[in-house]
């Protein structure tokens, strides 16, 4: 049996999952979004408002939640086919202090405040939709929409040369990345059972692109190894009290410098799976 | 009350322009976030108020405070940026993010994270102006911005280090083969930049009653919109962003909700980005070829 308090790490591991998953479909089509927190809040307040207000079970609300930050998602796609790297990442980051703002001003859930009143969501739930979604993402990368994202990400004038929807691929990749994210929000909300607009800042949005970066950005599984490293590694340091955090930063340096592809890479990825991949 | 606002808009927009200009010049030869600006402004701001706190002049404190902040910034560049320069441009971003958690952490054991409080009778007079009052502190504020401003524009503008600045940001393999050290240019930029964000944290100590160890964090984010809305590789953009932003950011405190000026900040730098995205006083087809 597990202690709570390995309990809620374990939670707060499958919820960065998602956030990272989110980043990671986005950034397969060569797009960098720095404001993936802002879809987490639309899950996250759309589920809590039909789970308190109107008494939904929370699978539903988590779905309309995710259904509408998949439609936000793709409104913020289409713009965002004008811009490219740095810019696209300073755009987004734009959106997501827009839509913490939105929800600091918007009074009828809480502004400031906050909104509380959840119920509260098992360790097993959060896990059989991070799980899940986690699955859905590995078998995505092994079809032939996925080379199609990939040809985007490579280069995207070629890949509209040979006849691919690159509109369409960038697009849907920013509605998928979109409803992750609020899947995730929507667990964080069930989970805390309080959600305040501070929760899904900047800092969120870049703990997402983090979590990729350091787990692997080349394979979906990274965004695992990624997420359990980033909320595990803050843990293991409790050690060093006040100085955790610097100690957490050098860390964080150090593998960047080290291993600038991430933990988990194509190479690695092929040693570690022997047993399947020769079946 | 109106004008007073005004005043207080364009004190808050000068520390604003200042640090946007510390983004561009990082931007601008790079293409890359300094995410540790915001951290290094809130160095300034700490080692400004050591400096003043102990009773020594204040142009001491600003330099002291450009000083420490140009110094770490040289060093996150040794460490966080140059082995990373051929990486994909998101992976020197996280590597300064690293350094904005350790200055972070560092500045809150060293000082403590409750805010700290300059004494306030030390510059407390305001001298009348019509029918408003102008803090001393406020002259001081933009006085000091405008001429640092106008400092940086000769430098980059007139100077042989500043040519050769602008070489490097228009094409870096040209600027190479006519001699130009990318490398010392970079550590220059580096430097120079973060000479503006300790400059921007000392003023925002003597403007602001009091300073904590999280003011680079929101001030940083919307310094970056600041640079967009007037053009990333404009230093005038700047100054003029920087005051619209302030007043506008003031405006909406004053007479609207205070909530509310965050979506009108970002929302004007979404709106740039989209429809000009060389910024206000941008020439078209400055960064036509990275955008």
């Amino acid at each position: 049996m597990i202690s709570m308090y390995q309990a809620g790490l374990l939670a707060d591991v499958g919820i960065l999952l998602l956030g990272a998953l989110s980043f990671y479909v986005i950034l397969a089509t060569g797009q960098l979004s720095f404001g993936n927190a802002g879809f987490m809040a639309i899950g996250a307040y759309v589920a809590s408002y039909l789970t308190v207000a109107l008494h939904w079970p929370l699978s539903a609300g988590l779905i309309v939640g995710a259904v509408a930050a998949a439609i936000v998602g793709v409104i913020v796609g289409f713009p965002a086919l004008r811009l490219k790297g740095i810019y696209l990442a300073m755009a987004t980051l734009g959106f997501g202090e827009m839509v913490r703002s939105f929800f600091l001003v918007f009074a009828p859930m809480g502004g400031s405040g906050g909104y509380r009143g959840m119920p509260h969501v098992s360790l097993g739930y959060i896990w059989i939709w991070a799980g899940g979604i986690l699955l859905v993402v590995l078998i995505l990368e092994r079809s032939r929409l996925w080379l199609e994202m990939r040809a985007v990400h490579d280069d995207e004038t070629a890949a509209g040369l040979i006849g691919l929807d690159t509109t369409l691929t960038k697009v849907g990749a920013f509605g998928f990345g979109a409803a992750i994210a609020a899947i995730g929000g929507a667990l964080f909300a069930h989970h805390y059972v309080y959600i305040e607009p501070g929760n899904f800042g900047f800092d969120r949005s870049i703990d997402f692109v983090l979590a990729v970066i350091l787990g692997g950005s080349t394979v979906g599984a990274g965004s695992l190894v990624g997420a359990a490293l980033l909320v595990l590694l803050p843990e293991w340091l409790r050690f060093l009290v006040d100085w955790r955090l610097a100690a957490f930063g050098a860390l964080l340096i150090l593998m960047l410098l080290t291993r600038r592809q991430g933990i988990l890479d194509r190479p690695l990825l092929a040693k570690l799976t022997p047993r399947w991949s020769a079946a | 009350m109106l004008l007073q606002q005004l005043v207080n808009g364009l004190t808050l927009g000068a520390v604003y322009t200042l640090i946007a200009l510390s983004f561009s010049l990082v931007m601008g030869i790079l293409s890359i976030l300094n995410l540790a600006i915001g951290e290094l402004f809130m160095l300034g701001a700490y080692l400004g108020f050591t400096v003043i706190a102990s009773a020594l002049p204040l142009p001491l404190a600003l330099v002291a405070g450009m000083a420490g902040s140009a110094l770490m910034s040289t060093v996150i560049e040794k460490v966080a940026y140059e082995p990373l320069r051929d990486a994909p441009l998101i992976t020197p971003m996280l590597s300064t993010l690293g350094f904005s958690i350790i200055l972070q952490n560092v500045v809150t054991n060293v000082w403590g994270s409750d805010p700290v409080q300059l004494p306030t009778t030390l510059f407390d007079r305001r001298v009348p102006l019509g029918s408003v009052t102008i803090g001393v502190v406020q002259i001081i504020v933009i006085g000091a911005a405008v001429v640092l401003v106008a400092a940086v524009a000769v430098l980059v503008q007139k100077t042989p280090a500043g040519r050769a600045l602008r070489a490097v940001a228009e094409n870096r393999e040209v600027a190479r083969l006519l001699g130009v050290s990318i490398q010392r240019m970079t550590l220059f930029a580096f430097a120079l930049s973060g000479a503006l964000a300790g400059a921007a944290g000392v003023l925002i100590s003597l403007h602001y009653a009091a300073i904590t160890p999280y003011i680079g964090v929101d001030t940083g984010l919307k310094a970056i919109a600041v640079m967009v809305i007037g053009g990333v590789t404009e230093i005038w953009g700047a100054l003029l962003a920087g005051p619209l932003i302030g007043i506008a950011e003031v405006l909406t405190v004053a007479y609207g909700g205070s909530q509310a000026r965050d979506l009108i900040v970002y929302g004007l730098m979404i709106l740039v980005l989209l429809l000009r995205p060389q910024g206000l006083l941008g020439r078209r087809g400055d960064i036509g070829q990275r955008v």
